[in-house]
């Protein structure tokens, strides 16, 4: 018997199809709860019109929670993240895959995979201009009109990212015509053209009239930011633009947006994994873990001192010119599973600077300066002299 | 891509010379030749020749005195040049019995085919779109009981219900009794009557699987990032299905679209013997059992120019639909 016992401790990935179904049954409940919250016909202006805390920020996220309801359990892909963009500044958000930063731009977007994927609570306000929203709560067919115009999104694999049946030239007209459709053909093509100048294409009327597969990645990068582009947007989101890249090119993209930035003056939110990205683009870092943000400030404050045991794991696994190492620095463990996420900090079992105290409960954000925070127990003012002795 | 189309014919040609070199080895082996049969026939009348004298003389008269190589020779001297000889059963030209009983089969082919396109597409992007919801079940089932409907139940069940009990259509048949009697429209709606249960038997069984194929493809394409960006860009999701995601979907379906051409000719056997149709489906099932070689040579020749044909044809379509296989 005693064989069988052991044999029946349950694997954390395991679940019985009984449990399955359980689960998938009252997750659709939920799922289609939330559905019928979107759907309704009418939802009055007052539900999704709100105020900037800030009137300098383009836009706030407010203790966003995004959940997929899987069919193993609800996975919490982003739990409760807040942080501002001010305008004309660039954010960077970065952390390890499958920490939620994508999840967290695609609710901005409101393109996360509906109905498993649903922003279940919190608030993204967006300062469109003329008026500011929640779009958490905003109806599909007003979201349609701010995304590509107001909001628009580079997507980290350029070489699938256009449709390959369609030519370049239609498929930025496409998104041209959509948001000013008082714009005659011709004027359209023109600002096209024109847009594919401004993203450094020299052979702009040729590439106007080729398909995506004539064109390299670095090509398409750069047709994906011309659509991004194309109609002024306040904020661009950026996610993992050069990851599929090679360094060249990425050191070529990262110029052009950085140059694009000050032209038109939108701000930026930057995802990414590359440190080095970061350092060289953004103004403000944002570093995520397992859904949670777990140190936010200006650049300067997290390159010189990085004050979460995560951050600093995450800046001594990257090669540094000019220092010799045997072996790059990795941090320990992976990121846990995340349907069955421990309620103590979700970086304690793979931090080598544990106290005692981080058993406890998930630790509050701490602020450090005006613009530093962190949540971590080694920076509240009680455990500090602890950890020094 | 007209050196393609060249270089394709080109092809196709020297493999139909294969496929009809095989048809006919494998008719000549064919068990109990319709020479055997007819000798046996006649060896039997009363005060008649033995049944080797009738053999040999048959095998002369029709000119199976010759191995398979040098008959096959024969056979293609004159194909090639459009005769196909006489049927040994039919007692008729090939081509003519086989233009007396082709459009029959045509149309219902032609007809189930054009309505298996216009219901089975639009219920697999419909299927896709609603991915796991009431509907999609509703269709996958409706797609599982087409694919796995035996025709002859199915028709024997419409037959019962429409026919039988409701008596709307006659059980069997082209024509109606008063047939000679009607005016020439009349007589085109009597037949087009006629042909409305073989259709939806035809229809129904041949829905299932492009329904789930069409499904599978739109699914596919719809976890694409490209559709992703098209969202983004802000486009309505009418838009994006029916424009960005379905000129993907078509890629695959043309294929097989274009392979399912020669079904419009090949006639469906069972349906057709269940109806009493006097389509091809029956006429060459008939022919190859009597084995009588020209009907047959040039019945499977005919389907093999059109499987050929139909793969050229989406070969050509698949270059207009996807920039990606263009040849310059």
């Amino acid at each position: 018997m005693a064989i069988f016992i052991k044999n029946g401790a349950k694997d954390a990935n395991y679940i019985s199809a009984k449990e399955s179904r359980r689960i998938s049954k009252e997750n659709r409940k939920i799922t289609n709860g939330y559905e019928k919250k979107r759907n309704r016909k009418v939802i009055p202006k007052a539900e999704y019109v709100t105020k900037m805390k800030n009137p300098n920020n383009v836009v706030e996220f407010d203790n966003l929670h995004t959940y997929f309801f899987s069919d193993v359990g609800v996975v919490k892909s982003v739990n409760g993240v807040s942080f501002d963009i001010p305008k004309g500044k660039t954010v960077g958000v970065v952390g390890e895959s499958g920490c939620g930063k994508s999840v967290t731009s695609l609710s901005l977007m409101q393109l996360v995979q509906r109905p498993q994927g649903q922003v279940v609570e919190g608030a993204i306000r967006f300062n469109t201009g003329n008026e500011v929203v929640d779009v958490t709560k905003m109806p599909t067919a007003k979201m349609q009109k701010l995304r590509g115009n107001k909001l628009s999104m580079i997507f980290q694999e350029p070489m699938t990212s256009l449709n390959p049946v369609f030519r370049i030239g239609l498929q930025v007209d496409e998104v041209i015509a959509l948001h000013y459709p008082q714009m005659n053909k011709e004027d359209i093509k023109k600002r096209t053209i024109e847009m594919l100048e401004l993203v450094g294409i020299a052979n702009s009327e040729g590439v106007y009239k080729m398909y995506p597969h004539e064109l390299s990645g670095g090509m398409r990068q750069r047709v994906m930011i011309a659509m991004g582009l194309a109609c002024d947007p306040e904020l661009i989101i950026a996610d993992e633009p050069t990851t599929a890249l090679d360094v060249t090119i990425q050191a070529q993209i990262l110029d052009l947006l950085r140059d694009l930035k000050v032209r038109i003056n939108s701000s930026i939110m930057l995802i990414t994994h590359d440190l080095g990205v970061i350092a060289e683009m953004a103004d403000y870092v944002v570093v995520m873990y397992a859904g949670r943000i777990v140190e936010k400030g200006t650049v300067a404050e997290i390159f010189s001192n990085p004050c979460h045991p995560y951050t600093i794991g995450l800046m001594n696994s990257k090669p540094a010119v000019g220092k010799k190492v045997g072996r790059l620095y990795s941090i320990p463990g992976k990121v846990p599973n995340p349907i069955n996420m421990p309620d103590y900090c979700y970086f304690k079992d793979r931090c080598e600077m544990c106290l005692e105290v981080c058993a406890g409960i998930y630790p509050e954000l701490v602020q450090l300066s005006p613009t530093h925070f962190v949540s971590c127990y080694r920076h509240y003012d009680i455990f500090r002299e602890e950890d020094k002795g | 891509m007209k050196k393609f189309v060249i270089r394709r014919l080109l092809q196709s040609i020297v493999i139909l010379f294969f496929v009809s070199f095989i048809i006919y080895g494998i008719m000549r082996c064919m068990p109990s030749s319709y020479v055997e049969t007819q000798a046996r026939i006649l060896s039997t009348k009363p005060g008649a020749k033995t049944y080797q004298e009738w053999i040999d003389q048959l095998n002369k008269a029709y000119g199976l005195d010759v191995g398979v190589l040098q008959g096959y020779i024969k056979w293609a001297s004159k194909a090639i040049v459009g005769d196909f000889g006489d049927s040994w059963y039919w007692n008729l030209p090939v081509t003519v019995k086989f233009s007396k009983v082709i459009w029959h089969s045509f149309a219902l082919g032609f007809a189930s085919f054009i309505l298996e396109i216009i219901i089975a597409i639009p219920l697999g992007i419909l299927s896709a779109k609603k991915q796991y919801s009431k509907t999609d079940y509703a269709v996958t089932v409706l797609a599982l009981i087409g694919i796995s409907i035996p025709s002859f139940f199915l028709a024997t069940l419409l037959k019962y219900v429409f026919s039988i009990k409701l008596g709307w259509f006659d059980l069997f048949g082209v024509v109606g009794r008063m047939h000679e009697q009607l005016s020439a429209i009349g007589q085109f709606l009597d037949i087009a009557k006629h042909y409305v249960l073989p259709v939806i038997t035809l229809t129904i069984i041949s829905m299932g699987s492009l329904m789930r194929y069409t499904r599978t493809n739109m699914l596919e394409v719809l976890n694409a990032d490209y559709i992703r960006t098209a969202r983004a860009k802000g486009l309505a999701e009418k838009k994006v299905i029916n424009y960005h995601a379905f000129r993907n979907t078509l890629i695959p379906i043309i294929t097989l679209l274009g392979s399912s051409i020669p079904n419009l000719f090949a006639g469906a056997m069972v349906t057709e013997t269940i109806f009493q149709i006097p389509g091809i489906g029956y006429t060459s099932y008939q022919s190859m059992i009597q084995g009588d070689i020209p009907f047959t040579m040039f019945y499977i020749v005919f389907l093999a120019f059109l499987t050929l044909l139909g793969t050229i044809i989406a070969d050509i379509l698949y270059a207009v639909v996807d920039p990606r296989v263009r040849i310059n």
